[in-house]
């Protein structure tokens, strides 16, 4: 079809290729339906709680006046993380032209783009009134730019979605025509997408550290500490991915980019614990008005300590997660590399969710101590989302392969 | 999953002249696919049917309402008296709902002589009665905090302390919305549904408010409250004199805010936590008045900003005898 000579317009064979795209990547054995099932029902249900949290107000969260953002907000910045950290596949393929890593740095995009959703679903469920959504767009609402950090994050998070978008659609396209891409048309927007993958992490963490009435976000660390996390927490996720597609579809990506990732999180990780210690030091040493949320936070306050097993968990993942990924069995494809990168996402989870966001509110501004823990329902909704973000995911993921390996063309029904 | 049709053409155009079997086993999957996919987009309305109920409340021109400071006269007109019927039908009350605005050449202060103030709380339950509040959370915008003398640090002090008051080792410190000059609040909400009025009162546009809550976050005087829930006031406790900007019931999922009770202030009454305390301890007034009781108090007395390092600018000050 697209690669026979006759002349086609991109309005044409563009939809013709989407078209073509979701058929094949809805394709699949068993075991693929099998998962999207699970991810579809475990969407439906979370779609079900936020429904009925609309419903019923959101008294049907545990937030209070006291923790008025929880498990949504803490769940938004580590997405918001996530797709910060495909950047560090970016910046070795084009900034350093490694060859290999240029050949899988698409996977690195998906993750980002799937990863921006989620982080768009998680700020649309913590809405009190998500029917006056249209009130946040830029025209015909009322937009506080550029007062407003959240309307910064607005711009730069779509925007990022856009760009990604814009170049894994061009690429995989050209891929598809057999024709090779124009730098112009893409290259651009790759180095873009360099500086804006910075910027939707740094301006999400102005989103917290700009407030002076809550002394544990009030910090200056806060951007970069957002930073060295997510990249961790973005390569990991990716090495699982590169791991699940070499199982799954038999797409061996090379040696080297993991490699290269191992080294970024080593590095990015040593900082990230730096800056960490570094910043509970002077909190605790000067014992300042900054104390009291991370006592709370790591040792409990007045007999309430609901954080502690938390950030302690998370500190464990952090450390052992961190020590695996310096033994050398964690350049090999082993299992001590898959482990490393389950105890790092997770501990970064734990660490930039509930550990960033729930302290920032207890005490509170009059120091009162109000704990939260999230419902039945916030964990559903949550759930929902990554059951969205992974099919989202895999969809694209399917996409990438079937035109990396040719199966666009040659898989087509009638052959 | 809608891609079963582009790509069936596409097949159809191109592969016309091909083996008959296989495009039927392609159709059988278009149509199995095709199956799936109405099924997921079935089971995908039926758990989002909740959403119904929530539609209910909300009229269309409710959803089209624009921002209070873009209505004409007409409108707002047209927006009240929605409201009010709201109002009756879902509370049994019968209330009046004014636009009230500011007095020109007015800059309202409110100052607390902690000397005198005792703790005795009929300010909060002032508030509580007068602006609406939802009965079954004891809802205010003041909250009360006993402080241990020889301390301003509030993390020795206590909001659940009981018993009788003034404890002798304890004074008493009332906090609520400060109408800061520099308020946090209203630089960070997205949508401006908060601001600033010229008399210094900061007013939430309820029905523009998305409920995102970072005002609340952003708040170092936890004057901010959310809507959790719909707002229950009994028909004979509802206070019918309100104001769109103030004291009117509040709709689920907004954030509210002490208004200085604009209902009252701009129509030359005081605040009714002012009226309601019995040691005299609070005073109000309009700041640009030379002769005002509180300008006065402001020039004389030794005067405390609370949490003033944060450049919020209060109009708000705590004073001694």
């Amino acid at each position: 079809m697209s690669s026979s000579p006759v002349k086609q317009t991109a309005i044409t064979s563009y939809p013709k290729f989407i078209g073509r795209a979701l058929w094949l990547a809805t394709e699949g054995s068993f075991a693929f339906y099998a998962w999207m099932t699970v991810l579809t029902a475990v969407f439906l249900v979370g779609a079900n709680a936020w429904a009925n949290q609309v419903a019923g107000g959101m008294i049907t969260t545990n937030m209070t006046d006291h923790v008025s953002w929880g498990l949504y907000i803490a769940n938004f910045t580590f997405c918001v993380g996530l797709a910060a950290g495909g950047v560090m596949m970016v910046i070795p393929a084009y900034l350093y032209d490694d060859e290999e890593m240029h050949k899988v740095v698409i996977i690195g995009e998906a993750v980002a783009i799937a990863a921006i959703v989620m982080c768009t679903l998680s700020v649309v469920v913590d809405l009190g009134r998500p029917d006056r959504f249209w009130h946040l767009i830029p025209g015909i609402g009322k937009f506080n730019w550029p007062m407003s950090m959240l309307t910064w994050d607005v711009i730069v998070l779509n925007g990022y979605l856009l760009i990604n978008l814009h170049v894994v659609g061009y690429l995989l396209y050209m891929r598809y025509l057999g024709r090779k891409p124009n730098v112009w048309w893409y290259l651009p927007f790759v180095f873009l997408s360099i500086f804006w993958a910075i910027s939707i992490h740094t301006v999400t963490a102005f989103l917290y550290c700009g407030l002076g009435g809550r002394p544990f976000w009030n910090s200056a660390l806060l951007a970069p500490r957002f930073l060295a996390s997510a990249f961790v927490s973005g390569p990991a996720f990716i090495i699982l991915v590169m791991r699940v597609l070499r199982v799954t579809t038999g797409y061996a990506a090379p040696t080297g980019p993991a490699r290269t990732l191992i080294q970024i999180i080593r590095v990015a990780m040593t900082i990230n614990l730096l800056m960490l210690v570094s910043e509970i030091f002077t909190v605790l040493y000067t014992g300042s008005a900054h104390a009291a949320p991370l006592n709370y936070l790591f040792f409990g306050d007045h007999g309430k300590n609901g954080l502690v097993p938390w950030i302690w968990t998370a500190i464990g993942m952090n450390l052992v997660g961190t020590a695996l990924f310096f033994t050398p069995a964690a350049l090999e494809r082993s299992h001590v590399r898959i482990l490393a990168c389950l105890l790092v996402i997770v501990g970064i989870w734990i660490e930039k969710g509930m550990g960033l966001i729930v302290p920032g509110f207890i005490p509170s501004t009059l120091h009162e101590i109000v704990e939260y823990s999230p419902s039945l329902l916030e964990w559903k909704v949550v759930a929902g989302i990554w059951g969205l973000g992974l099919i989202i995911l895999t969809l694209s993921l399917k996409l990438i392969v079937n035109v990396f390996t040719d199966r666009m063309h040659t898989d087509e029904p009638a052959t | 999953m809608t891609s079963t049709d582009p790509c069936n053409s596409q097949q159809a155009e191109s592969k016309a002249n091909r083996s008959l079997p296989i495009v039927e086993n392609f159709t059988r999957r278009a149509a199995v696919k095709g199956g799936f996919a109405t099924l997921g987009a079935a089971a995908f309305v039926a758990a989002i049917s909740p959403l119904r109920q929530a539609a209910k409340s909300t009229t269309a021109v409710e959803f089209m309402q624009r921002h209070y400071t873009e209505l004409s006269p007409e409108q707002k007109a047209n927006v009240i008296s929605r409201l009010e019927a709201e109002t009756k039908e879902k509370y049994g009350a019968d209330v009046t709902i004014a636009d009230d605005r500011p007095i020109p050449g007015t800059k309202f202060v409110y100052a607390i002589n902690l000397s005198v103030c005792n703790g005795n709380g009929k300010c909060v339950e002032a508030c509580h009665k007068e602006n609406n509040h939802d009965r079954s959370t004891n809802q205010s915008y003041i909250r009360v905090i006993e402080m241990p003398k020889g301390t301003m640090d509030m993390e020795k002090g206590s909001t659940t302390y009981s018993g009788i008051v003034p404890k002798d080792d304890k004074f008493y410190l009332p906090v609520q919305c400060q109408q800061c000059d520099e308020p946090p609040c209203v630089d960070v909400c997205p949508v401006k549904a908060t601001w600033k009025e010229e008399d210094g009162i900061v007013v939430v546009d309820y029905n523009w408010c998305i409920g995102c809550r970072y005002c609340e976050a952003a708040c170092p005087y936890h004057a901010r409250r959310f809507n959790w829930k719909q707002p229950e006031v009994p028909a004979e406790e509802i206070n019918p004199d309100q104001s769109y900007l103030s004291n009117r019931v509040r709709p689920v999922g907004v954030v509210e805010k002490c208004t200085y009770c604009l209902h009252r202030t701009r129509r030359g009454k005081l605040p009714a936590c002012l009226e309601a305390c019995p040691t005299g301890a609070r005073v109000f007034g309009n700041i640009l008045d030379k002769n005002s009781n509180i300008r006065w108090i402001l020039e004389n007395k030794r005067v405390y900003i609370l949490k003033e390092e944060l450049g919020t600018k209060p109009a708000f000050f705590y004073y001694f005898d």
